[in-house]
This record gives C-alpha cells, sequence and structure tokens, in this order.
C-alpha cells in the first residue's frame, strides 16, 4: 500500500543552485531519508528557481514553511535529524539577517520574501516544473479553458487592453494595442513570437520564469493564439539556457501528448503549434526584428520598421512578439480580470515586474514588486542594502546596456515606466545592479560600452563604429590619457549615435555614459584632470597612502599586499613602497580604520609633505577638480 | 492509484479532465500551500521517538492513504516537556481548539483518526487538555 507523504521539500533546481550543489544535495537528502525510514512519508522535490540565489542551494520545507540556505551534503544529516525527524528546525541552516544572529526559519518572516507581491513567480519553489499536473492543479490552463468556451477573441483583447499591461521586455509598449493590430490583420498564417533571448549582462529574469514555470509562457502563447487567430508559435531562447530550453521542451511535449498543443486543443477545435527556436547568443537577436530574421535562418541584424511587427514580421507575415514575462502575466489576467491587474502598481503602470537584483548588495536574487514600489524598498528591505558595512550605496544600474545610473537621491522613486525614465535610465527587462560606493562610474560606464561596441551587429556606422570610439575614449581617461573636451566629444557622439542608429541597440547605448556623465560628472573631470580615479578602480590613477594618524598597525593590509609592499612593525604605522605598489587596492579594502587614503597618480613621486597634505585635504573633502582648474595640479 | 493517475495525463484531456487532474493532485498543494482542514502534529523528541512515536506516526500515514482525504496536514514537533505521557499528538481540525493526547500508541492512534478526523468528534478518554503549542 502506497503511504500518505506528510513532508515536502522543495529544494531549488534553479540554474544558480543547481551550480552551487542542488543534486549532490538532493541524493543525500533521499539517502538520509532511506537512513532514518522515513522515505515513504518524507518527498524531496526539485522546484524551479526560488529568487533567493545568493545563498543557493535553498530549499523550503512544506507544510512547515520552513526555509534553509547554503545546503551543504554534509549538513543533510542533522538536518533530516533535527527536522524531519524531530521536528525542530534547524538553526544551522536557517535564514540569519545579515550582521544579525537571530535565525528566522519561516519563509514568510524573511524580509527578502515577505515584501514581494507573486503574480508571474506565483508557482515559483512550489511546483515541480516538469510536471504537467502540478501546474494544472494550480489553476493552470483554466484561462485557457474559460478563452476558448467562453470568450471572443476581441474580449480576450480588451481584457489585456484593459489591464493595462505593457512589454516587459523593456520598450513598455501597451501588450493589448499590439494584440489589437494582430487580429485586426487578416492572414492565412500568422505567428506568435515569444522573445527569451535575454541578453542584458545581469539579468536572469526570463530564464528563471521559464524555468520556474514554463507551462506558464506556454499557456500565455497559447492564449495570444486564440486572441489574434494565429496557429503557430516559437519561443525564441538563447542556447546559453540550457535548463530553460530542457525544461520547456519537456512542457512542450507534454501538452502535445495530452492534447494541449496540436489540433483540437481541449476538444475545441482550436488548433496551435509550439516549436523551440534556439539563439546563438547574440544581444541583437533580442531586438524584434533581428530575432525574426534569425528564425528565418538569416543573419541577425534589424530591418527598418516601415511597419510593424504585427502587419508584416516572420516570413513577411503577421506576426505577434512578446517578452517571457509579459506572457507569463496573461493567463492571470484572463483569470483574475484586467481589474485585479490594474489594482496592482499605477495607473500608467500596471501589475507587476520581475528584477533581477545583482552588484554589491546582500541578498541577490529574483525579486517580484508591484510597480509603484520605491527603489528604496526593494534594494533595502527585500535585498537586504550594501554588502560590505563601511561602504555606503553609490548608485543602482537599471536596465542593463541600455540603460542608466541612478544616483542616491533617486531611492524614493517608484519603479514605473515614467519615474524610470525621467531619472535618466529605463526599466529595461528588469536588472538591477546595486553598485556601493567603491565603483568608479567611467570603469562602469567603459564596462557596459565594452559589451555594446562588442554586441552591435555592424549593420549601422554610427552604432559599429561610434561605440567603439566612445569605448576607446573611455579607456583612454581611465588610463590617465584623458585630454579637456573628451567629455564634450563623448557628448556629441552619443547623441550622432542615438539619432542615426535603427534599432534599440544602438538608439541607447550611449545611456550609460549619458547618465553617469548626468551624475557623476565630477568623477569624468577628476579622471580628465587631476588624474586621479577617487575610488581607486583605475590603477593608473591613484595612488595608495596610509595615514599615519589613523593607522593602527594592525598589520591586516601588510598581509594581505600581494607583493609586500606594505611594511611596518606591529603596532605602529605602516608604510606603503610606492615603487613596489601594484595599485590593486587590496589594502584598502581590507583596512577597518579608514587609514588607507587614494590620491592621485601624480602623488606618487611626491614629497613626503606633499603627500601628507593631500591626503588631509582627500579626508577633508577638499581636494578634486574644481571648476577649469585642478586643485592638485596647481599644488 | 497513482498508476491511474498517470494514465489520465497521458490521454488527450479535455476541459472535464482538467478538473479532475486538479482534484487528484489537491493533497500535495494542500501540503504546500497551507490549506488545510485538519493538521496533526506528532510529538517526535528523543522521548518521543523511545516511547513509540516512530510506530504511531506509521500508523498515522497509513490510516491517512487509507481515507484518501487530501486534506489533512502532519508535521512533527520536538519534546514537548511531558517525557513522562509520550507519545503525544496534537491535532486541530479547522477553526476548532487544538485537542492533546498523550500515552499514545497504535491502536488508539488508529481509533482517533477515525473518531476525532474523519469524525470529527474528539476522543475524551485518550484526550489529556484542550489548547494548542506554538511550533514552527
Amino acid at each position: 500500500m502506497e503511504t500518505a507523504v506528510r513532508t515536502h521539500a522543495m529544494l531549488c533546481g534553479g540554474t544558480g543552485c543547481m551550480a552551487s550543489g542542488t543534486k549532490k544535495v538532493k541524493a543525500s537528502l533521499e539517502e538520509e531519508f532511506r537512513k532514518k525510514g522515513i522515505d515513504d512519508e518524507a518527498k524531496v522535490v526539485l522546484s524551479g528557481c526560488n529568487g533567493f540565489c545568493a545563498k543557493g542551494p535553498v530549499m523550503a520545507v512544506y507544510p512547515d514553511e520552513t526555509f534553509y540556505q547554503d545546503i551543504r551534503p554534509e549538513d543533510v544529516p542533522g538536518l533530516v535529524e533535527e527536522h524531519f525527524l524531530k521536528g525542530r528546525p534547524y538553526e544551522k541552516l536557517a535564514f540569519k539577517e545579515h550582521d544579525k544572529k537571530i535565525s528566522i526559519p519561516s519563509i514568510h518572516d524573511i524580509p527578502f520574501f515577505k515584501h514581494q507581491v507573486l503574480v508571474v513567480l506565483k508557482n515559483k519553489g512550489i511546483i515541480d516544473p516538469e510536471r504537467i499536473e502540478d501546474y494544472i492543479t494550480m489553476d493552470g490552463y483554466k484561462a485557457l479553458s474559460r478563452a476558448l468556451t467562453l470568450m471572443k477573441p476581441e474580449e480576450i483583447v480588451k481584457v489585456v487592453t484593459d489591464s493595462g499591461l505593457r512589454g516587459r521586455g523593456g520598450a513598455g509598449f501597451p501588450t493589448g494595442k499590439k494584440w489589437e493590430l494582430g487580429l485586426k490583420i487578416k492572414s492565412d498564417e500568422k505567428y506568435v513570437i515569444c522573445n527569451g533571448d535575454e541578453g542584458d549582462p545581469g539579468a536572469f529574469m526570463d530564464r528563471s520564469v521559464m524555468e520556474s514555470d514554463p507551462h506558464a509562457v506556454i499557456e500565455g502563447m497559447i492564449l495570444c493564439g486564440v486572441a489574434t487567430e494565429s496557429h503557430k508559435g516559437y519561443i525564441y531562447v538563447r542556447a546559453e539556457y540550457p535548463l530553460a530550453v530542457k525544461r520547456l521542451q519537456i512542457a512542450i511535449d507534454q501538452c502535445y501528448k495530452s492534447g494541449l498543443l496540436g489540433s483540437n486543443i481541449l476538444g475545441t477545435g482550436f488548433a496551435f503549434d509550439l516549436e523551440i527556436y534556439q539563439g546563438a547568443g547574440a544581444f541583437v537577436c533580442g531586438e524584434a526584428t533581428a530575432l525574426m530574421r534569425s528564425i528565418e535562418g538569416k543573419r541577425g541584424m534589424p530591418r527598418p520598421k516601415l511597419w510593424r511587427s504585427a502587419v508584416r514580421g516572420l516570413w513577411d507575415r503577421p506576426t505577434i512578439l512578446n517578452n517571457v514575462e509579459t506572457l507569463a502575466n496573461i493567463p492571470q489576467i484572463i483569470l483574475n480580470g484586467a481589474g485585479w491587474y490594474r489594482s496592482l502598481g499605477t495607473e500608467e503602470s500596471a501589475g507587476t515586474k520581475v528584477f533581477a537584483l545583482t552588484g554589491d548588495i546582500n541578498n541577490v536574487g529574483l525579486v517580484e514588486v508591484p510597480m509603484d514600489t520605491t527603489l528604496r524598498r526593494i534594494i533595502f528591505d527585500i535585498g537586504g542594502g550594501i554588502t560590505k558595512k563601511k561602504r555606503k550605496f553609490k548608485a543602482v544600474q537599471l536596465g542593463g546596456p541600455s540603460g542608466g545610473c541612478i544616483p542616491g537621491e533617486f531611492l524614493d522613486i517608484p519603479v514605473t515606466y515614467e519615474a524610470i525614465k525621467q531619472s535618466g535610465a529605463i526599466v529595461g527587462s528588469g536588472g538591477m545592479v546595486v553598485m556601493d560606493d567603491s565603483t568608479c562610474m567611467v570603469n562602469t560606464a567603459k564596462f557596459f560600452l565594452d559589451f555594446t561596441a562588442d554586441e552591435s551587429c555592424g549593420k549601422c556606422v554610427p552604432c559599429r563604429i561610434g561605440t567603439k570610439v566612445m569605448y576607446d575614449l573611455l579607456g583612454d581617461i581611465c588610463k590617465g590619457r584623458g585630454k579637456a573636451g573628451d567629455i564634450e566629444i563623448l557628448e556629441d557622439l552619443s547623441e550622432d549615435i542615438i539619432d542615426a542608429s535603427l534599432c534599440g541597440l544602438g538608439q541607447s547605448a550611449p545611456n550609460p555614459v549619458l547618465s553617469t556623465l548626468k551624475y557623476f560628472r565630477r568623477e569624468y573631470e577628476m579622471h580628465i584632470h587631476d588624474k586621479w580615479c577617487p575610488t581607486g578602480v583605475c590603477s593608473d590613477l591613484s595612488t595608495f597612502y596610509i595615514d599615519e594618524k589613523l593607522c593602527k598597525g594592525c598589520g591586516a593590509c601588510l598581509r594581505a599586499c600581494p607583493t609586500d609592499a606594505v611594511t611596518g612593525e606591529k603596532k605602529k604605522p605602516h608604510k606603503i613602497d610606492q615603487e613596489q605598489c601594484l595599485h590593486c587596492r587590496t589594502c584598502w579594502d581590507t583596512c577597518k580604520f579608514d587609514s588607507i587614503k587614494i590620491l592621485p597618480a601624480t602623488a606618487r613621486n611626491a614629497g613626503h609633505a606633499e603627500i601628507r597634505h593631500l591626503a588631509e585635504m582627500v579626508t577633508a573633502g577638499s581636494a578634486g577638480f574644481r571648476g577649469k582648474e585642478s586643485v592638485i595640479s596647481s599644488q | 492509484m497513482l498508476q491511474q493517475k498517470r494514465r489520465i495525463i497521458m490521454a488527450r484531456l479535455s476541459i472535464a479532465d482538467l478538473q479532475n487532474v486538479r482534484d487528484e493532485n489537491k493533497a500535495t498543494f494542500t501540503l504546500r500551500k497551507g490549506e488545510y482542514k485538519a493538521k496533526i502534529v506528532v510529538h517526535m523528541g528523543t522521548c518521543g521517538i523511545a516511547a513509540g512515536a516512530r510506530s504511531v506516526m506509521t500508523v498515522l500515514m497509513d490510516e491517512i492513504a487509507l481515507s484518501g482525504r487530501n486534506d489533512i496536514v502532519v508535521k512533527t514537533s520536538g519534546c514537548g516537556g511531558l517525557c513522562a505521557r509520550e507519545p503525544m499528538a496534537v491535532i486541530e481540525l479547522k477553526d476548532q481548539t487544538p485537542v492533546i493526547y498523550g500515552d499514545l500508541n497504535e491502536e488508539k492512534m488508529s481509533e482517533i483518526f477515525r473518531e476525532h478526523i474523519i469524525g470529527g468528534k474528539p476522543v475524551e478518554k485518550y484526550a489529556m487538555a484542550l489548547g494548542g503549542e506554538t511550533i514552527i
């Protein structure tokens, strides 16, 4: 006889946790259950991405609703003994707030989960993404049944329009409008495409949705097919997402077997076919028209937008292309109604948005919040604030290489399309990279320009050559070869690239430079005129100097220095030998007393008194470029 | 039972079948989403296990499987402090005061399951007290 299962250990099977060792943990959990004789009443289930990627592998145990993190195979015997057998939370692996010792076992009390509102990710960590039964039980394919039996295409489009849902891929185009046009255009062949070509560095929202709830994306696509009278769909996923491809394929196969795809869906006569197309990973293929060329087997390059894709898209047929997250929203909007969706977020930006939170932050992971949530709440309440205690928040980069950096004074704006755009960034696909005050903004801009220069498809000269020239200029500035007028050239070039590029890649490529210039112009000026990178990131523009008055002689920097450039006796102020110093910033990162000062490159050859004077100015905050003259070079 | 479930899913589904799948898998999500009608907490501290809580738990799980109910949740907890009366279990029907049972064995557990959980009437002769306890 089969016994009932009393507890489910939902082990995270997202890419992040898998990489941290989920498979080994699963094996040792099952082994331990067998040893303790509870393998028939306790079950290990691999769920999709739980979202709390920083502490992987993570696990949620039901019905106790207990959360465990950083699980190593060697911890498993203790965990099984304590939690699964004796019913006590295993404190060692429970969540602890940063710098606090009290553990929080209940998943509902952990701030990271507590402040989120789950719509797109409502099934994350609760269902097994490889079981269609799980999805169906969580009201899956209910919206499809309703749409197929009770709703006309026009009615579906109206619900989507009324919900205020906007494209979650970045541009924020109203989804209902797109579908309306798709329905209006008559053609014997129409296509539905799901854009899963998520290429922004630091973004992993779409991947997680596809991995943790593939059926939601599929249901959204079939619904789009019903609403626009289309019968063929493609999911475009990059080949770098093998787990997403695998789970989507399993889901598609299940759908074909159970009559949710193919001809005569659910016995209603509606037909819809779906296949996965794997992209080779070119960033530009995330652009709609380039993506369609790629599916056609041609080189992925954008075309002029003389007509919308909904009029002439893939193989010159009407094509409705939506982002993964947009489509995953659809089933719930149909089920719960437009009014429900509107009740989340703001008038202009309704609903929730998934963000991939990374960078110098405690709780790296995937978060879903209503669009009226402030950046502060996401970064400090959900994200748990800046990782390093002595560092402060400096900026948050939103929207990847097409977005911009937002400084601290904008922390209280909501994450709506409008507010973020006004601040100089874009919501984009939802990548959110948090930077602390040890980040050099010139270097950050350089990083993104390196990416876009590399990923430019080469069709438009301004983008192909312009981004390269901008990248080289930024490289020169970081190497100490910056000249007066460089900033103006950067601004000019940016304007030209934006004006003269065909697609979104070029039109948004200069954004990282423009937004950092807008908010951190002085940092650029210090790089150019003072030859000084105040954060010490650009090694050619920094001198490290130990302030004797502040140094306690603890020896931390001495031990950390890779070249033995730091010398000094215990409990006496240390010194850095400039000849041997590599300018790697290790000493500065290790010092607990803030006694290491970052001075301009010119200070390397300066006399003792001059360096000391400079260090005092740095401490007082009075050094650095002022107006036309460099305070330092006039010394 | 499991074999049957699999067969349904392999076949082409109708809209009514979707609802059947939902009903069949309800137990799984009762457990994961916390929407249960009855909750049973078995004390599984060292004292409880020594007094036979393991076999009480096994019997309970068998009874649940036999009954076919999909809205019952079983949890474990540690020692309640009253080691002399172990094995102990707390039974809570939705919106009712929990009942604590003590000195359990396999037969008593079966009886309590049928009378209290299925029948809805607490078994007074084995009950020790009313009132819950805070568990994880």
